[in-house]
């Protein structure tokens, strides 16, 4: 059963890379191996232009969303109690289920107004990256809080208690130890927000194509090989990444285990006052 | 003044109220205004200039401010029989593709959750990552898949089980297996959470009570795991009702869905009134399942 | 002038009894609510300089509460606090002369030792070779000196708990508070750490506040214990105090264990008074004066190990002071025996008695359903009124 469901999960992908190494210009007619999609790709010009465009908004985007998204979560998580606490968390979890067509419909509605009544925000790559902050910031600070749950309260508690006034205290042991969360909250924001169509292209102005709305014009005429060559360049970053990622944090994660294994067990101390058992 | 403003600045109440203010800020303008303005607008009359809808509230002679609502958009919604049928389709194939997921997912999830610690960190990792790679590329893939020269196709033809493709692009089969394919992960990840936290001292003792393996299921395991089934549910569901990719490239104009409505109304009919009713009715439909999730979501971060 | 020494001599070990000293920390009736719960119910304390004092009660009680109003984590709703005859209603956490020791330790994992003991010395722009000198100091009366380095998660749970206290000390707080402080010990490590902590308190002579629901720990460390319960205190006084003139039955019940004995007051004597218990033909007389009226209810306690125990009638009959019984149950512990014995009236009365003697040489006093007669001083039972 398990096997059947990875088969189910992976089989598409594996197609996705088999047929962009394929010469044939139909899709699934196996007409030799060959490299000309990549090459096609990387002489595309309007490819080139969109995949700078959606990593300047997934950077703008996952550093911005990072940054509220922290102060949301430890709002969230910290904060007990201030005028309109509830409100604040329904928009915090809101845009985590909100059916994209919503969201992108009604930014756009509300920079159509702003843009009538201040003169801004141009569409384009402002609106999108804005849109992306919105929904981005709400899965940082749900990474942000769930992580600040499971710190103890009295890690800051202690720092007050030892002189250090509410700004230090987040400077020096707040931030430190969500440092983890942040991380992991930039790398979502920058993903979701590479990965986003439907919001990007309702709030998106003339010019502005990011790279899900390319792909999506070129695939909605039919199967485009250079496509195949693209998802598997894509793919295959994602997938390093991931996993380097990945080995990171289990090597972090043993050594601690180790660490503490050995400190209980008072093995690594020569000195300690416990004798050391054989 | 300065002096204090100095000791306010220092106080963990001001730095509380800076904390909250910014993303407060940042959600009321750009997450709980657009929605007023939707629904201000599914509200206003259709006409022709830019942007193409009346306005609400209009100054008369006298300074007063008068307001002219209009449930037109609403009633149209109501009797034209394309609209309720594409929302009755929509929540019909979400509503299917849902249970299909919690069928599909939960013997993975649990396979995941009883496997060893090594085996159960690849695998969730392995459930993670098409979720990091692009989604419209994965739903792409199946058009490859599922089209008349695809692969299933030319499989099925090549051992010689078919001699003519079956149609599967761009009918409601392509949809669902979108669907699933695209969102069982988010059934998943809910699901292992609660599996894993499951004792299993629980079904030894159930079955030392002389329970066997399908009563202790469904009365032991299916109760304390109903927390990750009702967040799974809800996060394919949600999204799922007001899908606008998937039903696009695998239903092509055969799969009436709310989301493509909505963005074709918008898009290309630049009719705003209308598409901002269809909105509006969509998060009327949505808005229990939402406020569901979002209590679930607040007792599981906040540990509870 | 001579005086003045000779009384600081006499009161040197109980502060509390001088009549010249006053308190360090001044509690006035401190009142913490949260919603309609009421955390601590309009508490007043005195505690004075170099004391090692510990709030005792079981959880919920408030203890914490009041330790948290103390450090300032939590506002008081009511009532004043004073340290060093300085009010601390204003005065936030991050600059109060106390420090807290904390129950879960609290280190800083990203922190090196080093880095958690020298913190709070930076916060006050210490110059870093002082900080650096006394971090080292701290370290030495700690004995971590070769573990400066380490991350806490590297450490031992007994190290651990030395550099949460060493980074509490090293401020030199007028009060250090502890939460729980050996709590997450284990026993053979917790016996070992409460003589540590008072040598080094000894050493030091800053005013501990322990908070603890470990009573063994309290008599232990304490100069002084009070008990609290819902919210207030059931009696302050020194561990003997607590222990052998407990005040009321929740405090009688609460530390040790106490047969506690319903009854009236007969006679109240200039002297002594004599309870006849209720439901039985039971008599005590007790040597100490009371102020009850005759035929007031009250309670006597009496503690299992001051009821001696013979398997042969008393010489001499005494109409107070003695019962009989038969062996109920008998709980063999080792270096003592728990018996319990049942009355005429069905009462059992739970009695220890240390094993002198291994079991063959007959340390047993008694069999299962034997006969045995009881008595006890009459400075042994306590009356109780509350």
């Amino acid at each position: 059963m398990l096997c059947l469901g990875f088969a189910f999960l992976y089989i598409p992908i594996f197609l996705l890379i088999f047929y962009s190494f394929n010469y044939s210009k139909v899709v699934p007619v196996w007409g030799g191996f060959s490299l000309r999609w990549y090459v096609e790709l990387f002489q595309s010009e309007e490819i080139w232009k969109s995949v700078v465009l959606s990593l300047e908004i997934a950077i703008m985007n996952a550093t911005f969303a990072t940054l509220l998204g922290a102060l949301a979560g430890i709002t969230m998580a910290r904060i007990k109690q201030f005028r309109g606490r509830t409100l604040f968390s329904g928009m915090i979890s809101a845009p985590l289920v909100m059916p994209e067509v919503i969201t992108g419909l009604s930014l756009l509605l509300l920079f159509i107004t702003m843009a009538e009544v201040i003169g801004w925000p141009t569409r384009g790559i402002t609106t999108i990256t804005i849109a992306h902050i919105t929904f981005s910031l709400a899965y940082v600070a749900v990474i942000v809080q769930s992580r600040l749950v499971g710190v103890d309260e009295s890690l800051e508690e202690a720092a007050q208690d030892l002189g250090a006034k509410p700004f230090r205290v987040l400077i020096d042991i707040t931030i430190p130890l969500l440092a983890p969360a942040l991380v992991a909250g930039w790398l979502l924001a920058f993903t979701l927000s590479l990965d986003d169509l439907v919001i990007a292209s309702f709030v998106s102005g003339p010019g502005a194509n990011t790279l899900p709305m390319l792909i999506y014009s070129r695939v909605k005429l039919g199967l485009k090989p250079d496509v195949n060559a693209l998802a598997t360049i894509i793919i295959l970053i994602v997938s390093i990444g991931v996993c380097i990622a990945g080995w990171i944090l289990s090597r972090q994660e043993r050594q601690r285990v180790l660490d503490m294994q050995m400190a209980e067990s008072g093995k690594f101390d020569q000195n300690e006052d416990e004798p050391v058992r054989a | 003044m300065r002096d204090r403003f100095k000791k306010w600045i220092e106080s963990s109440s001001a730095w509380e109220s800076i904390i909250v203010a910014i993303p407060y800020v940042w959600l009321f303008i750009f997450f709980l205004i657009p929605f007023f303005i939707v629904l201000k607008i599914s509200f206003a009359e259709y006409i022709l200039a830019s942007p193409p809808f009346s306005t609400l509230f209009s100054l008369a002679d006298s300074g007063a401010m008068y307001m002219t609502v209009i449930f037109d958009n609403f009633i149209y919604l109501w009797e034209d029989s394309l609209y309720r049928d594409t929302y009755v389709n929509s929540l019909k194939i979400s509503v299917s593709s849902t249970i299909l997921c919690l069928l599909v997912g939960y013997p993975i999830a649990y396979g995941i959750a009883r496997a060893t610690p090594t085996a159960k960190k690849i695998m969730l990792l392995m459930v993670i990552l098409p979720f990091w790679t692009s989604f419209l590329l994965r739903v792409y893939a199946w058009i490859g898949l599922l089209s008349d020269q695809g692969t299933i196709n030319s499989f099925l033809m090549w051992i010689g089980i078919i001699d003519s493709p079956i149609k599967m692009l761009y009918t409601e089969f392509a949809v669902y297996v979108g669907i699933v394919y695209t969102y069982v992960p988010f059934m998943i990840l809910p699901l292992f959470a609660s599996i894993e936290k499951l004792d299993m001292t629980l079904h030894e003792a159930a079955a030392d009570l002389g329970s066997r393996p399908f009563t202790i299921f469904r009365t032991i395991t299916i109760p304390l795991t109903m927390p990750g089934i009702i967040a799974g549910s809800l996060l394919v569901f949600i999204p799922a009702t007001g899908e606008f990719v998937i039903p696009d490239l695998l239903g092509g104009g055969n799969v009436l869905m709310i989301g493509k409505v909505l963005y074709s109304e918008f898009n290309s009919n630049q009719d705003w009134p209308i598409a901002s009713a269809v909105a509006i009715v969509l998060l009327f439909l949505l808005v229990i399942p939402m406020m569901i999730y979002q209590k679930y979501q607040a007792k599981e971060s906040s540990g509870a | 002038m001579n005086t003045q020494t000779d009384n600081n001599n006499l009161f040197a070990d109980q502060p509390w009894l001088d009549p010249e000293r006053s308190p360090f920390v001044k509690i006035q009736s401190l009142t913490k609510t949260f919603g309609s719960f009421t955390a601590v119910s309009s508490v007043d304390l005195d505690i004075y300089e170099g004391e090692l004092f510990s709030l005792l009660g079981g959880s919920g009680c408030g203890k914490s509460t009041l330790l948290r109003m103390l450090a300032g984590f939590e506002t008081p709703t009511s009532g004043n606090i004073f340290i060093d005859d300085t009010d601390m209603s204003n005065v936030p956490p991050y600059q109060r002369p106390v420090n807290m020791m904390f129950q879960s330790y609290a280190l800083f994992p990203h922190m090196s030792v080093e880095q958690n003991i020298a913190y709070g010395l930076k916060q006050d722009g210490i110059a870093k070779n002082d900080i650096a000198e006394r971090v080292e100091n701290m370290l030495t009366i700690v004995q971590l000196t070769q573990f400066a380095k380490r991350k806490p998660h590297q450490l031992s749970g007994g190290q651990r708990q030395r550099v949460a206290l060493a980074r509490a000390l090293v401020k030199k707080p007028k009060v250090l508070l502890l939460d729980e402080p050996l709590g997450a010990l284990d026993k053979r490590l917790r016996e070992q750490t409460q003589f540590e902590l008072m040598n080094i308190q000894e050493q030091l002579g800053i005013t501990f506040i322990v908070v603890t629901h470990d009573q063994e720990e309290a008599m232990t460390l304490s100069t002084r214990i009070a008990v609290m319960d819902q919210g207030r205190f059931s009696q302050i006084g020194t561990p003997t105090d607590i222990y052998e003139y407990p005040e009321t039955r929740f405090v009688a019940n609460f530390i040790g264990s106490a047969n506690m004995f319903e009854g009236r007051v007969v006679e109240n004597g200039a002297d002594y008074v004599t309870v006849k218990t209720v439901g039985s033909d039971l008599s005590f007389y007790i040597d100490h004066s009371a102020a009850v009226r005759e035929n007031t209810a009250v309670w006597v306690a009496l503690r299992p190990e001051k009821i001696l125990v013979s398997a042969t009638p008393p010489e001499e009959q005494s109409q107070y002071n003695s019962v009989e019984g038969v062996v109920d149950d008998i709980g063999y512990l080792g270096n003592f025996s728990i018996y319990k014995i049942r009355l005429a009236n069905d009462k059992i009365i739970e009695i220890t008695h240390p094993n002198q003697s291994r079991p063959k040489h007959g340390s047993h006093l008694a069999q299962w359903e034997e006969k045995v007669y009881l008595r006890w001083a009459d400075h042994s039972p306590v009356l109780l009124t509350k």
